[in-house]
């Protein structure tokens, strides 16, 4: 085994936490931590990636481009990486993105859909950018379908093609298992993205390292959709033990984690009753929050909204989905009661 | 005109777009007799499908159809594109476009919104599948409370998504946004396209969201529009159906806390040739023929005129 490269998502996989509320002050302060702890690449985005700030997702405070400039403003040496979901944003974000200092695209896509990603890696390798692919709701397909899916974007530009754990619903052993599948099938380098639903992120990170990954995700305090990611201080310090500290601080992340994020947090995201739902029920993280919020509105239990979209099939990006449930949910509730 | 007064089209492009719409215009042709596919590949079993069906077809493609005169009107099932090459030579030969392709050369129309407005130019344009589906929802919104903002959601089937939509995604959400705000009347636009590749296939689903200029317009007038629209789009589209709502939610904007008119559409397709499931498919090819039946109407009254 290696030490693995380990990318930073606080400030975009925690965009969900924060219901995409981060400040320009945050964001500031949050890089200057991470750049100090040696964290090589920072990931800066609305938590559903460029173009994401929507009804769908909700809003962002601060436009997304805006705190990526501040982000590579603050930054001595890590690089800025941004989040690109086909059929949310385009290739005209992706540029705006790189003028305002991201150097690293991460493209996105169900795994099953790589084939709508070849012209976002087509232009992101066009602007001189590292490129990384993200097979999203990994859990819902086998090994050899990922490992297709992971050489069409290998043969799109792909740098590294991430196995992402969206709905936190993998087990150790078959997170390594998708991990190997992409090793073995893929020139490039294989990444692993875990949520923490099941209580298994740190588990399923080094479950994936230890099939062959070259890249782990992590974020502080684990703030991220669901019960949130693998926290980075965390990874940091058992890689440290594993003897595979990529050269980070484990002292400086700890401090970042717990006097720089943990003070502005709205809530430590934690496999509580409605998180542990989405990983058991192979559901999509964000789908936290909105079912949460649509739930009380409606009068409906989170659990059965969650319940019901995996047992629809529901992916990555169909919020839209969380409120129609609700109001079947509704409906079929007033028709049992007359 | 044919010899019973009705007007002769086209169809060019084989694929499955072609087809679907070929067994659309046989099942209802109204005042239109269709009378050549066109296809470039030999192989097609669209051109198969059409001979069997005894009708004239050719692998010659948008030659075939300049090569007749009496056709009036041509569909255009190929690509964006093919179809700027065809868009020249089709207007020079006097034949009336409808182009089912991205290329927008033509004005965008939406059936039962703007097609009078149109009914007289050379090449109209489709649009987008998700354009088809929802703008006439955000329009029903606009006509009895302004829309400050729309926001679109379409979910296809993985299966129903050809290698045109794939490779070209991001035309999809910015020609659907463009089309929101020019045809729909939203201030601003936005649409996003998500592929679900569940088995058994999921039927095409649209969300609709509308913020309007008046924070307080009136919920049984919007209501009441958007009935009668999905009564519209019914007639030309049987599977446009309202799953729910109209909904009326609150929700942090950057216009501050509004209140969102939430829809959620379902389109079955009629199942002609492509499958049901298949709605955003099936919206098109309906709306095409819808547009290809007003305007041989338009031409027929022309004519008596």
């Amino acid at each position: 085994m290696k030490p693995p490269r380990v990318t930073d998502t606080t400030l975009r996989d925690g965009s969900h936490a924060f219901r995409h509320r981060f400040t320009r002050e945050q964001v500031r302060a949050v890089v200057a931590a991470l750049d100090d702890a040696g964290i090589p690449v920072i990931e800066v985005t609305h938590g559903d990636g460029l173009a994401g700030s929507s009804i769908q997702y909700g809003f962002s405070q601060v436009s997304d481009l805006d705190l990526v400039e501040e982000a590579a403003a603050t930054a001595r040496r890590a690089r800025i990486a941004v989040l690109l979901i086909p059929g949310i944003g385009t290739r005209h974000e992706l540029r705006e993105a790189v003028r305002r200092g991201a150097t690293v695209a991460r493209i996105a896509t169900q795994c099953t859909e790589a084939d709508i990603s070849e012209q976002h890696f087509g232009l992101a390798k066009e602007l001189g950018m590292e490129t990384v692919g993200f097979l999203m709701m990994a859990h819902m397909r086998p090994p050899e379908v990922l490992a297709e899916q992971a050489l069409l974007m290998e043969s799109y530009g792909a740098d590294c093609v991430y196995v992402t754990d969206s709905a936190g619903a993998m087990l150790p052993w078959e997170a390594a298992a998708a991990v190997r599948a992409l090793r073995q099938a893929l020139r490039v380098q294989v990444g692993f993205h875990a949520h923490n639903n099941l209580g298994l992120a740190i588990a399923n990170c080094l479950a994936a390292l230890e099939a062959g990954a070259d890249q782990l995700d992590g974020s502080l305090r684990g703030c991220g959709a669901g019960a949130g990611n693998a926290a980075t201080e965390v990874l940091a310090a058992v890689l440290d033990k594993a003897g595979l500290n990529p050269g980070l601080d484990v002292f400086k992340l700890m401090d970042a984690a717990e006097f720089v994020l943990a003070p502005m947090m709205p809530f430590q995201p934690l496999p509580d009753r409605d998180a542990v739902t989405i990983g058991y029920a192979g559901a999509y993280s964000t789908f936290l929050l909105h079912a949460r919020r649509i739930g009380e509105r409606l009068g409906i239990d989170p659990r059965e909204i969650l319940v019901e979209l995996g047992r629809r099939k529901a992916v990555a990006g169909q919020e839209d989905w969380i409120l129609d449930v609700a109001l079947d949910l509704v409906r079929q509730r007033a028709a049992v009661a007359s | 005109m044919g010899a019973d007064g009705r007007v002769k089209v086209a169809i060019l492009g084989s694929g499955n777009i072609g087809t679907d719409l070929m067994y659309k215009i046989l099942k209802n042709p109204g005042p239109m007799e269709l009378v050549l596919v066109a296809g470039i590949d030999p192989q097609s079993e669209g051109l198969a499908r059409a001979r069997s069906l005894g009708l004239r077809t050719s692998v010659d493609g948008v030659q075939a159809v300049l090569e007749d005169p009496d056709i009036r009107i041509v569909f255009d099932a190929t690509s964006a594109k093919a179809h700027v090459r065809h868009a020249k030579v089709l207007r020079e030969a006097g034949k009336v476009a409808v182009d089912l392709t991205p290329a927008a050369v033509g004005p965008y129309v939406v059936p039962p919104v703007n097609l009078g407005e149109h009914l007289g130019v050379p090449n109209v344009n489709l649009i987008t599948c998700g354009g088809q589906a929802t703008i006439p929802l955000v329009h029903a919104v606009h006509r009895v409370a302004p829309v400050r903002y729309a926001e679109i959601v379409s979910t296809v089937a993985s299966r129903s998504a050809g290698p045109g939509t794939r490779q070209n995604i991001d035309e999809f959400t910015s020609t659907t946004a463009r089309g929101l705000e020019a045809i729909g009347g939203a201030a601003l636009g936005k649409a996003i396209i998500i592929l679900n590749p569940a088995e058994p296939p999921i039927i095409m689903r649209n969300t609709i969201y509308c913020v309007p200029e008046d924070d307080d317009a009136d919920p049984d007038r919007i209501r009441e529009s958007v009935e009668r629209m999905v009564a519209d789009v019914q007639r030309y589209v049987p599977g446009y159906r309202l799953k729910n709502g109209p909904h009326f939610d609150r929700r942090d904007t950057p216009w501050g806390e509004r209140t969102v008119v939430a829809m959620l559409l379902e389109i079955e397709g009629a199942g002609d040739y492509l499958p049901p499931y298949a709605g955003n498919l099936d919206i098109m090819t309906s709306a095409a023929r819808r547009v290809g039946e007003l305007i041989a109407e338009h031409m027929l009254t022309g004519a008596v005129a």
